[in-house]
């Protein structure tokens, strides 16, 4: 129990997929001007991640691993070149049900999201947080507490850079860098703020 | 003085808009409002009248410093002739040894003005170097984009040097200070805009660039070759025991006696700073009580949780934690700062906690930090408008409930 409890705050705070990796970057980049939409993606990342990251873990250990098609009499078969187009396979069906499920019942967050909430699709924080889980070989507990945890990490480094560019509404930007240049500025600066966490061991 | 003031009336045509040196117009009005009081009036409502202002604030604030500062300019020579003793030298190497030699001072530690000196030739570089090289930022700022040299500068250079350590190379001294002007501040659009503290974003970007000059036990005292580890940094290896083993005493961490950066040791000197701010009403004291009590109950659990074959650090007692490092400067002169604060009463007490609770987890957990407050306090500006945003939300719901 403790371990997992390791693993979830190393992924919100130590490995943070958007400010230790930069993954994720371009919902991140274009979906943090309110703080209300920001808690909204936010939240179907953590959502998507918490779902998608077991399935895969799942679908790794008993089909893709070598030697994981013992159990239908296959010990010899590696299927696991099938890795990359199994996970985006599982993700965008799980954002399909996902989009569907806020437009039938929040259809206000579904228009605040518009085009990001299909794009999570192509999230490289989503898929990155899959093949992290396989790289590291994740049991299905500790991939639950994974997916939670990068997912809550991401949804609270967006969140914060939201906050941040409603302050920042009121600053003086020199014109070439208004937009996009400053939110990279301040992502960037936000980074070496987090690596105050780096170097912890749990 | 009638004179200079002739003088700046007379040139002020060339400086004003067509004048000649019409680009130059910000460095003339900041030599001019630095040196007398501005004429500029409001004319058209709003009024407030009030006798505090953005100067005046700044200014406060260099003098709540300054206590700091001068003991610690007497603390780094303290240090460095303790450690020149110890060593069996007679005189620093370099300029500052025939500064030394030149003005008769000598190098005798139980002496004042002895150390006072000594440590006054290490600030000074280190000060004027910040000066220069981050007002030159302002400065080529202000004209490029046409607004006034700020005040905020003289706090900014200020606060940066007294947290660095005296050994660094001066270079480093103004790329770190570039670093916080440039894309620390002016890329905001200048004082009041950023939302980082400036001073410690280009400590951080030191700190990380260049970790051998800026961090680890051999860079607190002056002298080539000498070693003297800080009492935080003694405190994973084997807590109130490896600090007590190593000579210091809680009076003086307290005093601040012990190597360390330029001049944020002491926890005497920044309370008397506090005390001035609190009373002139520049800090909130509601961040200070904040970053208290967060430390404090943060410190306490790890107390109470602390196992017999835990990390020592966990055991440190809540006096260390109080009076080691710089958590009194930063608690009074880096968390206080208005602009990269929280701005409600209720955003400023939570953002306050969570710099404390930081500073304690930071410290205890993170073998990489054992300083801990300056991160801490990033991180919280990082969180400050988020906590504002929660805070301000509350209120609105709050009062929908009461009136419609």
């Amino acid at each position: 129990m403790e371990g997992l409890l390791g693993l979830f705050l190393r992924a919100v705070f130590i490995e943070n997929l958007a400010l230790a990796f930069f993954l994720g970057m371009c919902t991140f980049l274009a979906v943090s001007k309110k703080v209300e939409t920001a808690i909204g993606l936010g939240l179907a990342v953590v959502v998507v991640q918490a779902i998608t990251v077991p399935a895969n873990a799942v679908i790794y250990q008993f089909m893709l691993r070598p030697g994981a098609l013992d159990w239908a009499g296959l010990p010899d078969v590696d299927l696991s070149f099938l890795g990359l187009i199994t996970y985006i396979g599982v993700i965008a069906a799980m954002v399909q049900i996902l989009e569907m499920t806020l437009d039938r019942f929040f259809p206000a967050l579904y228009s605040a999201l518009g085009i990001f909430l299909p794009l999570i699709t192509v999230n490289c924080a989503i898929l990155g947080g899959s093949l992290f889980m396989v790289e590291r070989n994740y049991d299905l507990a500790q991939s639950v507490t994974y997916g939670l945890g990068s997912g809550v990490g991401w949804a609270l480094a967006i969140i914060a850079l939201a906050g941040i560019r409603e302050k920042l509404k009121y600053s003086d930007v020199p014109a070439g860098l208004q937009g996009l240049g400053i939110t990279f500025i301040t992502t960037g600066l936000m980074a070496m703020a987090f690596m105050a966490f780096s170097g912890i061991q749990l | 003085m009638a004179g200079l003031r002739k003088f700046l009336d007379r040139v002020e045509p060339m400086f004003s808009p067509g004048g000649r040196f019409a680009k130059l117009g910000a460095l003339y009005e900041m030599i001019d409002t630095f040196l007398y009081t501005p004429k500029d009036v409001t004319r058209s409502a709003p009024h407030v009248r009030d006798a505090i202002d953005l100067k005046r604030v700044m200014t406060y604030v260099v003098i709540a410093v300054l206590p700091c500062a001068l003991f610690g300019m007497y603390n780094i020579g303290l240090q460095a002739n303790l450690a020149m003793a110890e060593m069996g030298l007679t005189a620093a190497e370099g300029w500052r040894g025939s500064v030394i030699a030149a003005l008769g001072i000598g190098y005798d530690p139980t002496s004042i003005m002895a150390c006072f000196w000594h440590g006054f030739l290490y600030f000074l570089p280190v000060y004027i170097v910040t000066l220069a090289a981050g007002g030159f930022w302002e400065v080529v700022f202000a004209i490029v984009r046409n607004h006034e040299v700020n005040e905020g500068f003289l706090v900014t250079s200020m606060l940066y040097t007294l947290i660095l350590p005296p050994t660094i190379p001066l270079w480093q001294v103004a790329l770190g200070i570039s670093f916080a002007v440039v894309i620390g501040k002016e890329v905001f659009g200048g004082t009041g805009k950023n939302f980082l503290n400036p001073a410690l974003t280009g400590r951080a970007f030191l700190y990380f660039a260049y970790p051998a000059q800026n961090s680890g036990n051999d860079v607190w005292v002056t002298v080539d070759g000498f070693s003297g580890a800080t009492p935080l940094a003694l405190a994973p290896v084997g807590g109130v025991e490896a600090i007590e083993a190593a000579g210091y005493t809680l009076y003086d961490v307290f005093m601040g006696f012990l190597p360390g950066t330029i001049g944020a040791e002491s926890t005497f000197a920044c309370l008397i700073g506090a005390a001035f701010l609190l009373y002139t009403r520049v800090a909130s004291w509601r961040i200070m009580l904040g970053v208290l009590l967060g430390l404090l109950g943060t410190v306490w659990l790890f107390n109470g949780l602390a196992g017999p074959d835990s990390n020592p650090y966990m055991h440190l007692p809540v006096t260390w934690h109080l009076v080691a490092g710089g958590f009194a400067f930063g608690l009074v002169f880096m968390a206080t700062d208005p602009v990269s604060a929280s701005m409600t009463a209720t955003g400023k007490l939570v953002y306050g906690a969570l710099i404390g609770v930081l500073t304690a987890l930071i410290r205890v957990i993170n073998p990489a930090f054992p300083e801990g407050i300056m991160l801490a306090i990033l991180l919280a500006n990082v969180f400050a408008p988020l906590i504002d945003y929660f805070v301000v939300q509350a209120n609105v719901r709050r009062r929908m409930r009461k009136y419609v």
